[in-house]
């Protein structure tokens, strides 16, 4: 039998797109994150260390700042639980005091290198041409610079001096963490809003007489900033560890300020005759970067559709 | 019913009726492996109270002159290098950006082809129109919602009111649809194109979207642009046609003549195109081929390689949009012989 039907190159327009698509992202992450148990345990220490930030003498009845010389080096015990360092210090009053510069530095340094690296991000993805190319070399340039040397460079160009208050020693920190960290935001929102911008609800926006900065706000923004906030929250565990590597030279956090980062700088050379020192704020600093990087991991897994 | 007559603004007044003027237009992209000429001179008006079927395959330029009348081409890397659009006999094309934006959404206005990715996905529909009254009214928040809330019944969304606060994914596609519409039609633009507004859609669906827009651009004397690839969706509302290939106008007519005597083997190929039940169990007679690459248009007429009357002179000649009845506009060196047909 022969069939005279021709084979007809069909060039239908789009198909009638028939996707499964899923409430809105932050109901659905928030719906896949409160049935995990690793959310709640890390969000709960990261209100014991905000907490602890916050208002230290809830913890501590001890002052910080009182060094007792002849109880040096005490052990701990029943009434010094962590013991006292070589000037006589309370460790467990140093350390709970010692949370509230990491947490400054990490939250403020976290806030700066996401608010400059979404800016950039979004005008050179938004406006693209000869502006993303400029910011884009930028931003690669400070890509380029290796966050530790960088660092170091920083605190030492521009040492803190005896008088220097408390705010302008952590808010050094905060800035040269900032100086360096936001690049790796900035390429994300970038990446993040090319994705987003030629969505049809973006032209839409366009054509029904948005201007730029509405349709960055309303259509790009909440559409975008997800990935950014998951890097971010892994970030300011890195933050803070960063913070203590630089205090831990010498060069970070100094005095005034008291950090988990000097402790455990001050303790090594102790480490044979009185371990404790070092102990309990490295537990302390390593519980908390511990904490965020997990709360960020959790967020990630939540808002990638792809490890459901 | 409550609504207000799509009246241009003080600024804007049509000229005799006339809303829309597209003169000559070119717009050409350029891409990595050389300009792709999207449009080559094309000129139609368009009146108040009028509705202009624009039809063609994908590619013929048809999105693209939507696109250029809104204004919301991506330049670079596309560029317009001749021709004017006039609004009320200003042209868009010379007006400051700022000025030009604020016509979109008042004065023109425009709804895509599928409305899911037209909505953003983060906000309550209900919230989104009430963001054009925001927007361009500078209506305070419950005022605003109250409009939104008047549009979705216009447009005829079951439970408009407990409705307002979904998302746009749990509506369905027609419905969404609908939501597209109400925010085009927000602000009562004097100008509404719509760019193949029912293509995502399903057939009974795209019948109630099409007699929706008929309804609203009779109750607001709309000048309506209906972009589309499909004659069959046309039929019922559009009183003008306007026949796209490669980027150029090839017929032009008012919509009945052009089903009964189509004047360019183009239209009358995707007439015949179109399955009919009278004609079961015979073959489809599509048109053999591809539309041409932009990149690399044919010489002489671009229908050319696919025309089943092509001569040496069609391979030669451009073809001039000319009228060859009265009435009847076709870019074809043998349109008599195919209108006589």
């Amino acid at each position: 039998m022969t069939d005279n039907v021709r084979t007809v190159v069909e060039t239908t327009e789009k198909e009638p797109a028939d996707k499964d698509v899923p409430r809105s992202l932050f109901s659905d992450a928030w719906r896949e994150l409160k049935h995990r148990p690793m959310f709640w345990i890390s969000l709960g220490m990261i209100l014991f260390f905000v907490v602890m930030a916050a208002v230290p003498s809830l913890f501590t009845r001890g002052d910080p700042t009182e060094a007792i010389l002849k109880l040096g080096s005490t052990p701990p015990s029943s009434s010094q639980w962590f013991g006292r360092d070589l000037q006589g210090y309370d460790i467990y009053t140093r350390t709970i005091y010692g949370a509230r510069a990491s947490i400054l530095v990490g939250v403020f340094a976290t806030l700066l290198t996401s608010a400059i690296g979404v800016v950039i991000g979004v005008i050179a993805a938004f406006y693209g041409g000869i502006l993303d190319t400029i910011m884009m070399r930028i931003t690669d340039i400070f890509f380029a610079i290796p966050f530790l040397l960088g660092g170091i460079l920083f605190m030492s160009s521009f040492p803190n001096t005896k008088d220097s208050t408390y705010f302008a020693v952590v808010g050094k920190v905060v800035l040269v963490l900032s100086i360096l960290g936001w690049p790796s935001i900035a390429r994300l929102m970038r990446g993040s809003v090319l994705q987003v911008k030629p969505n049809d609800y973006v032209q839409a926006a366009r054509a029904l007489g948005a201007s730029p900065w509405r349709v960055i706000r309303s259509h790009i923004l909440p559409n975008a900033w997800a990935p950014v906030i998951v890097v971010s929250m892994i970030n300011l565990g890195a933050f803070i560890s960063a913070e203590a590597s630089l205090s831990f030279l010498g060069i970070g956090l100094t005095y005034p300020a008291i950090s988990w980062g000097v402790a455990i700088s001050d303790a090594l050379t102790y480490i044979r005759t009185a371990p404790w020192m070092l102990l309990f704020p490295s537990l302390f600093l390593s519980l908390a970067v511990l904490a965020f990087i997990m709360l960020g991991d959790v967020i990630r897994d939540a808002f990638d559709p792809k490890t459901r | 019913m409550n609504h207000e007559q799509a009246t241009p603004t003080a600024a804007y007044q049509p000229v005799n009726g006339r809303l829309l003027e597209v003169e000559d237009l070119h717009v050409e992209f350029h891409t990595r492996d050389g300009v792709a000429r999207a449009i080559n001179g094309v000129s139609f008006t368009l009146d108040a109270g009028e509705t202009l079927a624009i039809l063609g395959e994908s590619g013929s330029g048809k999105s693209v002159t939507a696109q250029a009348i809104m204004g919301i081409l991506d330049m670079p890397p596309a560029k317009i290098p001749a021709g004017a659009i006039r609004y009320c006999g200003q042209d868009l094309l010379t007006m400051p950006e700022e000025q030009r934006r604020k016509t979109r959404g008042p004065e023109i206005s425009m709804i895509f082809q599928d409305a899911l990715s037209s909505l953003n996905p983060v906000f309550p529909v209900g919230w989104q129109i009430a963001e054009m009254f925001r927007m361009h009214r500078g209506m305070n928040k419950s005022d605003a919602k109250e409009q939104a809330l008047r549009l979705m019944q216009r447009v005829q969304i079951p439970a408009a009111k407990e409705r307002i606060n979904s998302y746009p994914h749990q509506f369905s596609g027609g419905m969404r649809q609908r939501i597209m519409i109400a925010m085009a039609i927000a602000l009562d633009p004097a100008v509404l194109i719509a760019d193949e507004p029912t293509t995502a859609l399903d057939v009974t669906v795209q019948a109630q979207i099409m007699n929706l827009l008929h309804d609203l651009q009779e109750e607001r004397q709309m000048g309506l642009i209906l972009i589309t690839h499909d004659l069959g969706v046309v039929a019922d509302v559009a009183d003008r046609i306007a026949v796209m290939y490669a980027g150029r106008l090839v017929e032009k007519a008012d919509i009945l003549p052009i089903y009964a005597h189509p004047a360019h083997p183009y239209t009358k190929g995707l007439l015949d195109s179109i399955p009919r039940l009278d004609q079961k169990g015979q073959t489809l007679r599509a048109i053999a081929g591809l539309p041409p690459n932009l990149l690399r248009i044919p010489e002489g007429c671009a229908f050319n390689p696919r025309c089943y009357l092509a001569q040496d002179v069609c391979h030669r000649d451009l073809p001039s949009l000319r009228e060859v009845a009265p009435g009847r506009w076709s870019a074809c060196h043998f349109a008599e012989e195919v209108l006589d047909v």
